[in-house]
């Protein structure tokens, strides 16, 4: 089994997490702090396997809830709720097009914080909520649909540069090769 | 497509999930630390590309800027110093006034200065993470200020870092109390999700007699914050509850969207 994929998909979630908490960019600029792991679930649903989903799910969750004040585990179901549809039809999704992965990333961004919130009140928390968290819920969502396909580029990039190369047939072969010193014979 | 493995995987997630949050808050909070410990590599590499900026700046700066930096420093040096031996004198005649009229003695603030490492990534909490944890004597509900008002509390803390709520979060109200001629009391809750610099004061008497511009400090109530602490001021009010309560919108001293450095009060 080739373990680069799931690798390169968890430390880059664990980074992407890191970053989060540490760049308030965003947050100054456009009121809401975008969230990357929606995107990354979007590629590893639609690129690996169901055990690199579920890993997402579960360390990126809990990376996330452990900056946070969110309580421990919450962003785990969400992430995994979103991306468990889209790698069970993964086959029927045309992961390819940038278009496909923007309506992808738009629609699990989306989903992953509403759930999130869902879960949190249904939990007792109070969340901060009112009529701004629909400003935010558009920028998550629409930096979720942006970031998706520059993720899948970085992605295909990392794999074409770090991962190993599909190994090529060539037409040569030296059992067939013409031996000339005989001939000259 | 339903293959058992995407069963096995769903029903481990699900279950993986339902038992975190099922823990109990000690246990939860323990593995919130360890969670979080696998991060503290990053830490020391985010500060340092943090300081390379101004350790880049600080060199190129030309020797007459630094001079004129000096100079000021040096006055408003000066001018600290007066104020420091004119606020003893002042602190000393106040203990003085307590021991004759038989009151408790006033205990002096200490304060350590922490750096912000590290914000909420979730949009609706506003916490953030400081460098000073348990090994430092950090202890929950510390106030958290700067030099221009009150910040939050301490709501969690780790071994080399902390969680402050900061005032506006819905886990940190705050007990106020308006400078005005009714010294009137209301609590802080939460603000609006976008701007952080606006903050409720609710729970005040519908005779409560507000104005634009009154200054808010803390009551010392609740037994978190001291008395006295700077926290804002008062933006408007209105009448709510069909004129039986009021509510102001109080603007912090403290600018909570750029918080670099802060102090964590020690009673």
């Amino acid at each position: 089994m080739n373990f680069f994929k799931p690798v390169l998909i968890l430390s880059f979630a664990f980074l992407a997490v890191f970053g989060e908490a540490t760049l308030s960019g965003p947050r100054h600029w456009l009121g809401a702090q975008i969230d990357l792991l929606p995107a990354v679930m979007v590629y590893a649903a639609l690129k690996a396997d169901i055990v690199t989903v579920s890993l997402l799910s579960v360390l990126g969750g809990l990376g996330f809830d452990s900056f946070s004040a969110n309580p421990l585990g919450v962003s785990i179901l969400p992430l995994f709720v979103a991306g468990f549809p889209i790698h069970v039809r993964r086959d029927l999704i045309l992961r390819d097009l940038p278009f496909a992965q923007i309506v992808l990333g738009a629609a699990v961004s989306a989903l992953v914080s509403a759930l999130t919130l869902l879960l949190l009140l249904n939990g007792g928390k109070q969340p901060l909520i009112g009529w701004g968290s629909l400003w935010q819920w558009i920028v998550m969502t629409a930096g979720g649909a942006a970031a998706t396909p520059l993720i899948f580029a970085l992605f295909e990039w990392c794999g074409r540069v770090l991962g190993y190369r599909p190994h090529s047939e060539i037409g040569f072969r030296p059992d067939r090769e013409i031996r000339h010193r005989k001939i000259l014979k | 497509m339903f293959k058992p493995k995407n069963y096995l995987a769903l029903g481990a997630v699900v279950f993986v999930a339902v038992l975190l949050l099922s823990l109990p808050t000690r246990a939860t909070a323990r593995l919130k630390l360890a969670v979080g410990s696998w991060f503290l590599p990053l830490f020391g590499l985010a500060g340092a590309a943090q300081q390379l900026p101004a350790d880049l700046a600080d060199s190129v700066l030309p020797r007459r800027e630094l001079l004129k930096e000096i100079d000021d420093l040096r006055r408003e040096n000066q001018q600290l110093k007066e104020q420091h031996i004119q606020s003893a004198a002042i602190a000393r005649e106040n203990d003085q006034l307590r021991t004759l009229l038989d009151w408790q003695r006033q205990v002096p603030w200490r304060l350590k200065l922490a750096n912000v490492v590290m914000r909420d990534p979730a949009n609706w909490w506003r916490t953030i993470q400081i460098d000073l944890g348990s090994r430092d004597g950090i202890e929950t509900n510390q106030p958290v200020l700067t030099a221009e008002g009150l910040v939050g509390r301490v709501s969690a803390v780790s071994y080399v870092s902390s969680q402050v709520s900061l005032i506006g979060d819905p886990n940190c109200r705050v007990s106020a109390l308006v400078e005005n001629a009714t010294h009137d009391m209301g609590v802080l809750s939460a603000g609006g999700p976008l701007d952080s610099s606006l903050v409720q004061l609710s729970y005040l008497a519908s005779s409560a007699n507000l104005k634009p511009g009154q200054n808010v400090f803390t009551s010392g109530l609740g037994g978190v914050f001291p008395k006295g602490i700077p926290i804002g001021k008062i933006v408007d009010a209105e009448s709510i509850e069909y004129g039986l309560a009021t509510e102001a919108n109080v603007k912090l001293n403290a600018n909570l969207g750029a918080l670099e450095q802060v102090w964590v009060l020690f009673k």
